[in-house]
């Protein structure tokens, strides 16, 4: 099966392809209402998460709030 | 020299970038021992508005589940900080991935300038400035103890302005009274003292200089008991704004009886 190399939060991680941005959290077990995706440091929006491919070699981050000050 | 300054004996609501809080104190949500002691350290501190940072999920720990798990964002004004950026790039992007994570576009814009004070890098700070406010974020800036600095952030449309008491976390209190009174002075946009307040002491002598407002997270973070810490911090903020709004007495270098010398015996 074809799999995409990403890195995600700094990591490498194989995806099976193709895959979107809404896959990605799925496979990763996370609900798009409480994380933020930057794909390539654009910020993808939720209701763009299912129309968003992925790619070979995309930068993937995954941020939420954490306590800060 | 103080001036003493007369103000209406009633206190009108803390108004930031158009937006009305009840309360004059918030508090962050860092360091805390555990969730439920910060929960109910907040609920006691009686803040509304609440500040939150933006990081990595963890992908490993699949039960992590973030600040807003605990912090209903119906209950609470969360404001996300931008702490840990050292340029003004980083700031920016951080800003914009807070906006999207949150519910308001409000931002408190931390640009750091050196790792062992943590003291602001005011040139980042001045530049993520006007690119913020002219991406239309409510820009509340933490900055230092410097008029000129904070001038610059008001003309460049922030909502606020947050100098320093003194460094994040330090506890050391109040350091430049004179600064933070001059800044309250000139400014137009609420002045809210972010930072270094350790005690309750600290936090009423800060707001009887006449600022708007204080922000502070590791006075009650790191307390023995952060619930009556929040108690303490709460009503030393009421003291000192009434104090302030009371209009304290002229200092004297002599005594003044404040018994009559008159009807005293022969």
């Amino acid at each position: 099966m074809n799999q995409l190399e990403i890195m995600v939060n700094g990591e490498p991680r194989r995806v099976p392809a193709p895959a979107t941005a809404a896959d990605l959290l799925r496979y990763l077990g996370l609900d798009p209402r409480t994380v933020v995706l930057e794909l390539n440091r654009k910020i993808v929006r939720r209701p763009q998460l299912n129309a968003t491919a992925l790619a070979d070699g995309d930068a993937v981050e995954l941020v939420h709030f954490v306590g800060g000050g | 020299m103080t001036t003493v300054q007369t103000e209406p004996a009633t206190d009108s609501p803390l108004t930031i970038g158009g937006r009305a809080f009840r309360s004059r104190l918030m508090v962050g949500t860092g360091k805390y021992r555990n969730n439920s002691d910060m929960v109910l350290a907040i609920e006691a501190s009686g803040a509304e508005i609440v500040t939150v940072a933006v990081r990595r999920v963890d992908l490993d720990r699949t039960k992590d589940q973030g600040i807003l798990y605990h912090l209903s964002p119906d209950q609470y004004f969360l404001l996300a900080n931008t702490a840990g950026c050292y340029t003004a790039d980083e700031a920016v992007r951080y800003a914009r991935l807070a906006r999207e994570a949150g519910f308001n576009e409000f931002v408190k814009l931390e640009v750091i300038g050196d790792r062992e004070t943590l003291l602001p890098d005011t040139e980042g700070l001045l530049t993520a400035a006007h690119q913020l406010v002219a991406e239309g974020f409510k820009v509340l800036a933490y900055t230092n103890d410097d008029l000129v600095t904070a001038l610059r952030l008001e003309e460049a449309g922030c909502a606020a302005v947050m100098p320093l008491a003194s460094p994040i976390g330090s506890g050391l209190g109040l350091l430049n009274p004179y600064g933070i009174r001059t800044i309250k002075r000139r400014l137009s946009v609420p002045v809210i003292v972010d930072a270094g307040v350790g005690t309750a002491s600290d936090a009423c002598l800060t707001m009887e200089q006449g600022v708007d407002g204080i922000l502070m997270n590791t006075a009650l973070a790191e307390a023995r008991d952060p619930v009556a810490m929040a108690t303490a911090m709460r009503l030393a903020v009421e003291a000192g704004r009434q104090a302030f709004l009371a209009g304290r007495m002229p200092r004297r270098e002599v005594a003044m009886p404040s018994t009559p010398n008159a009807g005293m015996l022969e």
